[in-house]
């Protein structure tokens, strides 16, 4: 039996790594928008593979496709709000379009940045970038994920945005290796399959199950970390004897990683998806990220009531209720 | 480093040049689509000395990594980057024929499927970002190269500019050489009467830019400015080319209906019997605009 890390920040598990890379890889080049993750000391080891900025995350992706062009492989670092949405156009432009190899570090994913409020949320990032023609999209769901997705970028030869999060968040038990496109089975069963993504999501998914299995409901969990390219193999295989999927991410509910397992099974094998995702709504109340999102119903009790629901079966007893479901509608 | 002045003849060979460049976008705009002529002919001195005098390429290698890299942020003029890639041997000339064509690679917006473009553009305000990489990139692997930049003046008013105008300034980019195509025109009128764009030069010196001003048709003063930077040491070099949109082509010139246009056959064969008989030399048609 494997021992489960202790909880670990995503965006620190990537500083780290990146840090040690630098010294091993003279291609690779740190460029930061003022962001704080890096400290004085890992600014002073990188030398002139670290530049800061400032606060100009245009600028940021442009100069980090004139880098890539001639050679460079340049780690980017904003805010998933700010990567996604204030300089999208040159991610798409400058980056995506020419397929130069520029890794996105995106962080205060989803509702990671709490109670920062809804400048800071980031709930249309991977819609955004799914959408976007030689994109690599990935949520790691720890820490051990996001180091081996930083390692597998280095033999990724286009764009890739890495979703990260900002404060410790739970392991994920699991023995599966993680490789980006390729979803990692974490439990098998025969009535249901959830799918989620990032880390509290898939953390959701493995209690969900846990919770169904004790009202007799058994259910398969994917950790589909990667949304571009999606893993359509897997998630065929996986749905191909269920009558009902539920997707579980902290994005809203259009355009993310429920979006992305419709347009899948649409068209190669129907089969109804309900989707457990943030609201179509900005959020209207402050809070940590684990009390938003249960707030706003992306946790496994929803997700097991959902499934019960869906199958007209009993629901366990948890935390959410009809009056709950109602308010969110 | 000093400022060279071209020899008589070489003036008189890149003179030529610009005028070619004219004659092929005048041919480019009489096809089905039209182009972007008025901004094509402001800005054809100043793609005349970089590609003809000032740039370090080869159109046998045009990926060489020793290269200097250009980039049009004014997008649009890209009948007049296709036209001055074919004088410089980057594709044929007979290619500029299918521009405007179903099924060419020549587009209303340049990409990098054309030889000699480094960067798709025509979203205006990504150039000098982009030129911001290619400078820090140079540095940072020891090259002698350099990155140009074309932007025209509306396209100033774009944020985006000045983050990479103060990003290139912190990081004391000299490799970087920066061109405003000064036409003082854009779609819809002057650029004065749009955005405020004045002190122009202040503005650039004030975010720690190495700033000049030259006749931008003067195509043997653009080479004595453009190849002679860094004008500062530590700097980033801009040169306002105080330029006339359309020039060279007296019923156009100055006109803000230059900015886009579909010559008929008429017209077409005006502007070719113009730019032969009277090449443009300088910039003739300032103080009208101004």
């Amino acid at each position: 039996m494997t021992t489960i890390p202790a909880p670990a920040a995503t965006r620190h598990a990537y500083r780290d790594r990146l840090m040690r890379l630098l010294q091993q890889d003279p291609r690779l080049i740190c460029l930061d928008t003022d962001t704080g993750l890096f400290s004085p000391d890992d600014i002073s080891a990188a030398g002139d593979q670290y530049v800061n900025l400032g606060i100009a995350e245009h600028n940021l992706m442009g100069m980090a496709a004139g880098l890539a062009a001639c050679g460079r492989m340049p780690f980017v670092n904003t805010m998933a709000a700010f990567a996604s949405a204030r300089a999208l156009e040159a991610v798409e432009l400058d980056i995506a379009y020419p397929a130069l190899p520029v890794r996105i570090m995106a962080t205060h994913g989803g509702l990671a940045a709490g109670h920062l409020g809804p400048t800071h949320h980031a709930l249309a990032d991977l819609s955004a970038m799914r959408t976007l023609p030689t994109m690599t999209v990935v949520v790691p769901a720890d820490a051990a994920a996001t180091e081996a997705v930083v390692e597998q970028s280095l033999d990724l030869p286009g764009p890739l945005y890495v979703r990260l999060g900002r404060k410790a968040t739970p392991a994920i038990d699991t023995d599966e290796p993680m490789i980006i496109g390729r979803a990692q089975l974490l439990r098998r069963g025969t009535d249901v399959v959830l799918v989620g993504c990032g880390p509290y999501p898939v953390a959701a998914c493995v209690e969900a199950a846990q919770l169904l299995s004790e009202c007799g409901v058994s259910a398969t969990v994917l950790n589909m970390h990667t949304l571009r390219p999606l893993d359509t193999e897997t998630l065929l295989a996986a749905t191909a004897q269920v009558s009902l999927v539920v997707t579980v991410e902290e994005h809203w509910r259009s355009g993310g990683l429920g979006g992305a397992v419709c347009e899948a099974l649409c068209e190669e094998q129907p089969t109804r998806v309900v989707r457990i995702a943030m609201p179509e709504k900005f959020a209207d109340i402050a809070g940590g990220h684990e009390y938003l999102l249960d707030h706003y119903g992306i946790s496994a009790a929803r997700t097991a009531a959902a499934v019960c629901a869906a199958l007209d079966t009993d629901a366990p007893h948890t935390p959410w209720t009809d009056e709950k479901e109602r308010e969110l509608s | 480093m000093t400022a060279t002045s071209p020899t008589p003849a070489r003036l008189s060979a890149l003179r030529a040049t610009a005028t070619r460049v004219r004659e092929h976008v005048a041919d480019m705009c009489a096809g089905p689509e039209g182009g972007h002529l008025g901004g094509s002919y402001s800005a054809t001195e100043v793609l005349t000395a970089l590609y003809g005098d000032v740039m370090t390429v080869d159109p046998a290698r045009p990926t060489a990594p020793e290269r200097d890299r250009f980039v049009l942020s004014k997008g649009h003029a890209a009948v007049g980057l296709y036209a001055i890639l074919a004088e410089s041997g980057f594709l044929p000339v007979e290619e500029l024929r299918e521009y405007g064509h179903p099924g060419s690679r020549l587009m209303g917006h340049p990409v990098r499927a054309v030889p000699g473009v480094e960067a798709a553009t025509g979203s205006l305000g990504h150039g000098l970002a982009l030129g911001c990489g290619f400078a820090l990139a140079a540095r940072l692997d020891g090259r002698s190269s350099k990155a140009f930049v074309l932007m025209g003046d509306g396209e100033l008013q774009e944020g985006s500019v000045w983050e990479a105008a103060i990003g290139a300034a912190s990081l004391g980019l000299e490799n970087l050489v920066a061109v405003v195509d000064r036409n003082s025109l854009q779609l819809t009128g002057p650029t004065n009467g749009i955005a405020a764009m004045e002190p122009l030069a202040e503005r650039w010196r004030s975010f720690g830019w190495a700033v000049r001003e030259a006749d931008g048709h003067d195509v043997g003063e653009l080479v004595r400015n453009l190849g002679s930077t860094p004008w500062e040491p530590g700097r980033p070099s801009l040169l306002i080319a105080h330029t006339v949109k359309g020039n060279g082509v007296p019923f156009l010139a100055g006109q803000v209906a230059s900015h886009y246009v579909t010559l008929t056959e008429r017209k077409h064969t005006r502007v070719r019997a113009v730019l032969r008989d009277a090449p443009v030399s300088h910039n003739t048609g300032k103080d009208e605009v101004r």
